[in-house]
């Protein structure tokens, strides 16, 4: 099968600068896969890559099949996205969002209709159809942000810091969705800043100024580093960084 | 292109959803057409001018009162003798002056021609020309009426002489209209976005938290816009003198007294603007279309103020430039000195002094 | 040092309840840890203490001094760090650093032992702009800047959030540092595991306290024994616990599922998990900690 990402000494330079220096990985159909690094150390413009918004300086990668160069588009077509600054308008209703995101992805308005009686009740948010978002409590919010970014069912979808300052079972309750659609058949491309959550990943891979200095599964992470959680992984790896100051 | 179409609809919901967006975009159209259609006009009417009629006959007194019923001006003063024009002119409220010279009469009706002296205002040239205008449509009525009384063409001549500007460059009447549109704009905005950019970022809630007295915040946001605004009127001085031949004709040092203060009542209201706004989109707009547009329109540069509604006359009295605009063109077009302004200046002095009390007293030392 | 008494706060004209009739104090020298979520009315509460915001109903003393009526005092004598790292972007580093000083009406030579520490970390970047720093430099220049006129409080409304691990912890040691300086401390965020690090912790949801006590004080607010299930197939073995008919409660905790049972049912949890395709499924007894605490009050 056919990997959903694939990349072979993906770089990107900013003048004298190596934001990405030869990232070589694969991401399958179905997986979880973690995306981890310190601030600075490359990971959003990794990410901008894959999703087709900036072009890479050398290397190749494919999304969903689909070359980073010359089908940016199809990329776009193919992927889910949703940020942390979130990507619903505040000042339009539940409702009226699932609809322009599903127009936009080109969904027919029958398939709107019926994807948005399932997100809804999936949500339990039948009764705040017409609610503004911005009255909406902020782990609702997040819930809906990621199922929006999934309602054109694509292939991959990039998560970037989906879960910052939420409460605890909120948090939890975001990861069934995350599993859900990781079952379901979606890749899930996710960074994120609580340890915890790194293992619930198939896979993690974390960047230290701007290399992958490690990808593995957390269970397999933990033993190469002699480490009982995640955190103390990152911890290991995280603090010989160069690139403090970036 | 179906995106498209859901893409746009979006951006009507969102433009929808913004009361205040709303109201610039429909309240505006109405509000400038009712202004431009009704209550601002080029037409002057009124005009106080003054009349010296050294020859006292019955042509002098038909053409005088032909003059004086029109409802374009309105015989203020009638002056014994032309020496009186000047200080007449300089009380400040004359737009024009007719001197009959003496035998005027006679030389209408046994020469079948005269002159008559006419002075204008040309400060505002617009307007002169306006005026002047409107007179020489009277005196050619009044030809042709003593034609037919008479049967013999008649040429009674306005000579004209135009004063303050006899090229009647539009210069003297524009640039102290920028100046006092410059200035304002500058000051109001460049304040306003200056405090609102604090509170944006949210250092403003560290200077809050601290022995920093937020009487020193207000100053040091006032302070450079308050040099970098006198810098800009010299910046307009020297260039008006250099480029547009249009030198400061009285106490330079009185210009700059006017000046600073005018620009004191600006920091002021940017101050007052900026304690509401909490963006700085807010502050930016709530500057310009605040105080532009009232600037724009009251100040009395564009369209006379004399011929608005009462309303829009008792308005103009508000707006602080208007009142700087008579002092620049009296002081750097008229030369004229103090005793022409001291009203002026009060009215600013005073404008300053009551808006600064209160946006230091609304200033808000708390988030909320 | 730092009390609230009865604090209650409404934005909006009533309609919107930012916290509610909120007790708590913190003693001298503590370093109290204020944990909840996003809309808890943490930075409300630090608001409130700063005198940046009028509580509607309550009162409050900081240092000796009620936030109403003597707040000039207050805002002389404490260091605040708001939620967003406000600092001038286009100021460098060392001139913020000098402006928050001379605002103080100190300068950085006379209380830097209190802030080496920490500016030795960014002074190799002392001439880059406030604007291009990394997220974890940004937090050490604004605990600079706090701390530059040696303020009996420090205020800290969630320093660390949005920041990564390394920098996280660091931040933490700093504070243990200060700490040691006798300087009171009432800092917030988000991530219940930086709790341990406190003498006590206030659990804050919804604009109300849910426990306040020292760290093991609230883990041993827990009612019951707590179990960590492991399995290989993580997923699976969170929807087959939860199916389990003696779970009271089933919550991913990383790798390992924290579960409470029934009265008895944890006996027969194992075989159970087991005859549903989990074969390599481990149970133990483990002890709580804050998160799992913050979790189970959530739900009364």
């Amino acid at each position: 099968m056919e990997p959903v990402i694939k990349t072979d000494k993906l770089s990107k330079r900013f003048g004298p600068f190596i934001a990405c220096n030869e990232l070589t990985f694969t991401v399958d159909k179905g997986e979880i896969f973690g995306f981890l690094g310190a601030n600075g150390a490359g990971k959003t413009t990794a990410m901008r890559m894959l999703c087709g918004l900036l072009g890479p300086s050398s290397g190749e990668a494919t999304v969903a099949g689909f070359d980073v160069y010359t089908q940016t588009e199809k990329i776009k077509k193919s992927i889910g996205y949703m940020s942390q600054k979130f990507s619903l308008y505040d000042d339009l209703s539940v409702a009226e969002n699932i609809r322009f995101y599903g127009g936009i992805y080109g969904m027919s308005r029958p398939a709107i209709r019926t994807k948005t009686t399932e997100l809804l009740e999936e949500l339990g948010l039948q009764q705040e159809a017409r609610t503004l978002v911005r009255e909406l409590p902020l782990g609702w919010k997040q819930k809906l942000a990621f199922s929006v970014s999934i309602v054109h069912d694509p292939e991959i979808v990039f998560l970037d810091e989906p879960t910052g300052g939420v409460d605890p079972v909120t948090r939890r309750q975001f990861w069934d969705l995350i599993y859900a659609a990781a079952d379901s058949g979606v890749t899930v491309f996710v960074t994120t800043h609580y340890m915890d959550e790194a293992e619930y990943c198939n896979r993690v891979s974390i960047m230290v100024d701007g290399v992958i200095a490690a990808l593995d599964s957390p269970a397999n992470l933990k033993q190469q580093y002699g480490a009982a959680t995640m955190e103390d992984v990152f911890y290991e790896l995280a603090r010989k960084a160069k690139r403090k100051g970036d | 292109m179906r995106q498209l179409v859901i893409f746009i609809r979006k951006e009507f919901l969102h433009v929808f959803r913004d009361r205040k967006t709303l109201l610039m975009l429909f309240g505006l159209p109405i509000a400038q057409i009712v202004l431009f259609g009704f209550a601002l006009s080029n037409e002057i009417k009124d005009s106080r001018i003054a009349v010296v009629d050294y020859s006292k006959d019955a042509v002098t007194q038909r053409l005088i009162a032909k003059i004086g019923s029109s409802p374009y001006f309105n015989i203020q003063r009638t002056l014994a003798s032309a020496d009186q024009i000047d200080a007449a002119f300089k009380k400040g409220d004359l737009k024009m002056a007719v001197t009959f010279p003496a035998g005027f009469g006679d030389d209408v009706i046994h020469t079948g021609k005269a002159t008559m002296q006419v002075i204008a205002d040309a400060s505002d040239p617009n307007q002169a020309t306006t005026i002047t205008n409107y007179l020489n449509q009277i005196v050619a009525d009044f030809n042709t009426e003593l034609a037919a009384g008479s049967g013999q063409p008649m040429t009674i001549v306005p000579s004209m002489q135009m004063m303050y500007n006899p090229e009647l460059r539009g210069a003297p009447n524009f640039v102290p209209g920028v100046m006092a549109l410059v200035l304002m704009l500058v000051c109001t905005m460049m304040t306003s976005v200056a405090i609102v950019r604090e509170k944006e970022l949210g250092t403003m809630e560290i200077l809050l938290v601290s022995p920093f007295r937020p009487v020193y915040i207000i100053i040091s946001k006032l302070a450079p816009n308050l040099l970098i605004s006198i810098v800009n009127l010299f910046v307009i001085l020297f260039l008006s003198d250099i480029f547009l031949d249009l030198p400061v004709k009285g106490s330079f040092l009185l210009l700059v007294f006017g000046s600073v203060l005018f620009i004191m009542t600006c920091l002021s209201i940017g101050l007052l603007l900026s304690i509401n706004a909490q963006t700085q989109q807010a502050a930016m707009t709530g500057s310009l279309m605040g105080m532009m547009l009232p600037t724009m329109l009251l100040t009395g540069f564009l369209f006379p103020i004399e011929n608005m509604p009462l309303a829009l006359r008792l308005l103009s009295n508000l707006v602080p430039s208007r009142w700087y605009f008579i002092i620049v063109k009296q002081v750097m077009l008229k030369g004229l000195g103090i005793g022409a302004i001291w009203k002026e200046l009060l009215i600013l002095g005073g404008m300053c002094v009551f808006l600064f009390t209160i946006s230091l007293r609304k200033f808000k030392i708390r988030l909320q | 040092m730092i009390t609230l008494d009865h604090i209650t706060k409404t934005y909006n004209k009533g309609k919107v309840l930012a916290v509610k009739d909120i007790s708590l104090s913190v003693k001298p020298g503590e370093l109290f840890g204020l944990i909840g979520p996003d809309g808890a009315g943490k930075t409300t509460l630090f608001r409130i203490l700063t005198t940046l915001l009028l509580a509607d109903r309550g009162t409050a003393v900081v240092n000796g001094y009620d936030v109403v009526k003597d707040f000039a005092k207050i805002r002389s004598s404490v260091g605040y760090m708001p939620g967003r790292f406000s600092l001038y972007q286009d100021l460098t580093i060392e001139e913020n650093l000098q402006f928050f000083a001379t605002v103080f009406g100190t300068t950085i030579e006379e209380n830097y032992h209190l802030i080496k520490d920490i500016y030795v970390q960014i002074e190799p970047f002392k001439d880059r702009r406030a604007g291009k720093l990394s997220g974890g430099m940004k937090q050490k220049l604004a605990l600079c800047c706090a701390l530059i006129h040696k303020p009996a409080v420090l205020f800290l409304d969630e320093p660390t959030t949005g920041v990564d691990v390394v920098s996280r912890k660091e931040f933490w040691e700093m504070l243990a540092r200060l700490k040691a300086e006798g300087i009171t401390i009432l800092v917030s965020t988000p991530y219940m595991d930086e709790a341990r690090l406190c003498d006590r912790v206030g659990l804050i949801q919804k604009g109300s306290i849910l426990s306040i006590d020292s760290p093991a004080g609230i883990v041993g607010q827990f009612p019951g024994d707590l179990y960590g299930l492991e399995a290989a197939n993580t997923h699976r073995l969170l929807r087959e616990a939860r199916a389990y008919p003696g779970t009271r409660s089933c919550f991913a905790f990383g790798d390992a599922l924290h579960v409470t049972f029934e009265r008895g049912k944890e006996g027969e949890a194992v075989e159970w998990l087991k005859g549903k395709g989990l074969p390599d499924v481990k149970m133990e007894r483990i002890q709580p900690g804050i998160e799992d605490v913050f979790i189970h009050l959530l739900k009364d």
